[in-house]
């Protein structure tokens, strides 16, 4: 009995428990951040943002989620009714598998595969699908251009990002995301010898994830609100609980990737006695103020801008920076495989 | 500007940075909003709010029933009817405002002879249904005893002008 325990059944409420030490923070950061969005939004608009509910407004992200709950779930009459469920769903559940690569703090995380990077995109990519799915199921004009032209967008802005993902890992010599941080502790963060791209990757997950200035699938102002004008109460609170999660995710992505992940900035005495999650956890605070920063100041692109931005500005960029990149490495022998495989 | 000049500020997102200055700056001002419920914006004297019907100081109702009210009313919300009373002077027996007609337009309040009909400073008087909106005389002359010492005050400071 206690063998079967400990050999069958303890790993997997050990995993359960891992899950759970992951969704659940991650959930209430998504609902703090839509509380977060209101609060640096109205600031910069002189506004107060929400403050009625609780303590400085603290309790707002509850009500708004109970608010939800208690809604009715519409579905039109000529929607395509499996899809049109299952694509909310696909959207959030997407959101949330990513976590599973992504290391926390030192050796903290679910599934240290050595091709997390590769899994991590390829699960970004997908993210497409949710949105795709509850454009064509709602048959609803609306929601159709809106689910074509995020498709349109994230397609387009994945092909630079994953360029740009070549480069870091031609710096870090590995596809494993902690080997990624820890090749940033003995040197400097990456986002110091590659700014221009750092720069770059952030504005492309802004596109990806559908952020201000390129929310065009959901322009408020032609389309209704894009892919998800048919969606209401629950439908509609798993599409924003997962694109808010999809921020999250991006912003550990690129905390990961330039910002050295859970590492603190200075190895010395005050800095490397705070813990590593929370390093991460503030440098991802620091991104997402950055996402909605952006959002509070600039005006939406038109669309052929943001094609024109995504094929042709950031691709010969990133193409050209792979190029360089590889370049030095190879010239000034810092291949950091061939220097550690001696 | 120079071809030169111009890409190299588009290259490095100066026009954005620059932008983003702009509203960091915004992020740390003084908020402008009036925290509504908490905090209320100044009202001038002659802010035409809830109707209210004044006594004077003896409590004996000013109204006459002249009916110059209810004569000028542009939108016909104000009904009165009257008669004698019971020591001979003229009163109203009914003295209805209908707050879902009204303009607010203080027609009344400038027609009155005896500064018996006002429009008080209250403007938060919403209901959650119509009828609590149809004012009778009762409503009218307790809004009168709620609201005496700031009406008076007003028509204290507005007099100079009149």
């Amino acid at each position: 009995m206690v063998e079967i325990w400990w050999t069958y059944l303890w790993p997997v409420v050990w995993i359960a428990i891992k899950v759970l030490l992951i969704v659940v923070p991650l959930l209430l950061a998504v609902a703090y951040l839509t509380y977060f969005e209101r609060k640096v939004i109205a600031a910069i608009h002189l506004r107060r943002g929400p403050n009625v509910v609780g303590p400085y407004g603290l309790l707002q992200p509850l009500a708004d989620g109970m608010k939800l709950f208690f809604k009715e779930t519409v579905i039109p009459t000529g929607a395509n009714k499996g899809v049109f469920i299952l694509a909310p769903m696909l959207t959030f559940i997407l959101a949330l598998i990513a976590w599973a690569v992504i290391p926390v703090g030192e050796g903290m995380v679910i599934a240290d595969i050595n091709v997390g990077i590769l899994y991590l995109f390829a699960i970004s990519s997908l993210g497409v699908y949710g949105i795709l799915m509850a454009g064509w199921a709602s048959n609803s004009k609306y929601a159709f251009l809106g689910g074509l032209r995020s498709a349109a967008q994230m397609v387009s802005y994945e092909v630079s990002m994953g360029f740009i993902i070549i480069t870091v890992l031609l710096v870090a010599g590995s596809l494993n995301l902690s080997d990624i941080v820890m090749a940033q502790k003995n040197t400097v963060w990456f986002v110091i010898p590659l700014f221009p791209m750092a720069v770059i990757f952030f504005i492309s997950t802004l596109a990806e994830t559908n952020r201000h200035p390129f929310d065009l699938p959901e322009a408020e102002a032609e389309l209704v609100s894009g892919y998800n004008v048919e969606y209401s109460a629950m439908t509609f609170a798993l599409f924003f609980l997962g694109e808010y999660a999809n921020m999250i995710l991006m912003c550990g992505m690129t905390t990961i990737l330039f910002l050295g992940g859970w590492l603190p900035p200075f190895d010395i005495a005050p800095f490397n006695w705070i813990p590593g999650p929370i390093w991460f956890a503030l440098k991802i605070s620091f991104l997402l103020f950055i996402f909605l920063w952006v959002r509070a100041t600039f005006p939406r692109y038109r669309y052929d801008q943001l094609m024109r931005l995504g094929w042709k500005v950031f691709l010969p960029i990133s193409l050209a920076a792979v190029v360089i990149v590889a370049g030095v490495v190879l010239a000034f022998d810092i291949d950091p495989l061939r220097t550690a495989g001696g | 500007m120079g071809v030169l000049d111009r890409s190299a500020k588009s290259i490095f997102l100066a026009e954005l940075v620059s932008g983003m200055a702009l509203t960091l700056r915004y992020f740390f001002k003084q908020k402008v909003t009036l925290n509504y419920p908490y905090e209320k914006g100044p009202l001038s004297p002659r802010f035409r709010g809830e109707h209210a019907l004044r006594r004077y100081p003896n409590g004996e109702e000013r109204c006459i029933a002249c009916k110059l009210c209810e004569a000028i009313c542009p939108a016909q919300a104000i009904t009165i009817e009257a008669e004698p009373r019971d020591d001979g002077s003229r009163r109203t027996t009914r003295y209805d405002i209908d707050m879902v007609k009204c303009i607010y337009c203080g027609f009344c309040e400038e027609a009155c002879p005896v500064d018996a009909i006002v429009e008080g400073p209250n403007f938060e008087f919403a209901a959650e249904s119509r009828e609590e909106l149809m004012y009778d005389k009762t409503k009218l002359l307790a809004n009168g005893d709620r609201w005496e010492a700031e009406l008076a005050a007003r028509i204290e400071a507005d007099a100079p002008y009149r």
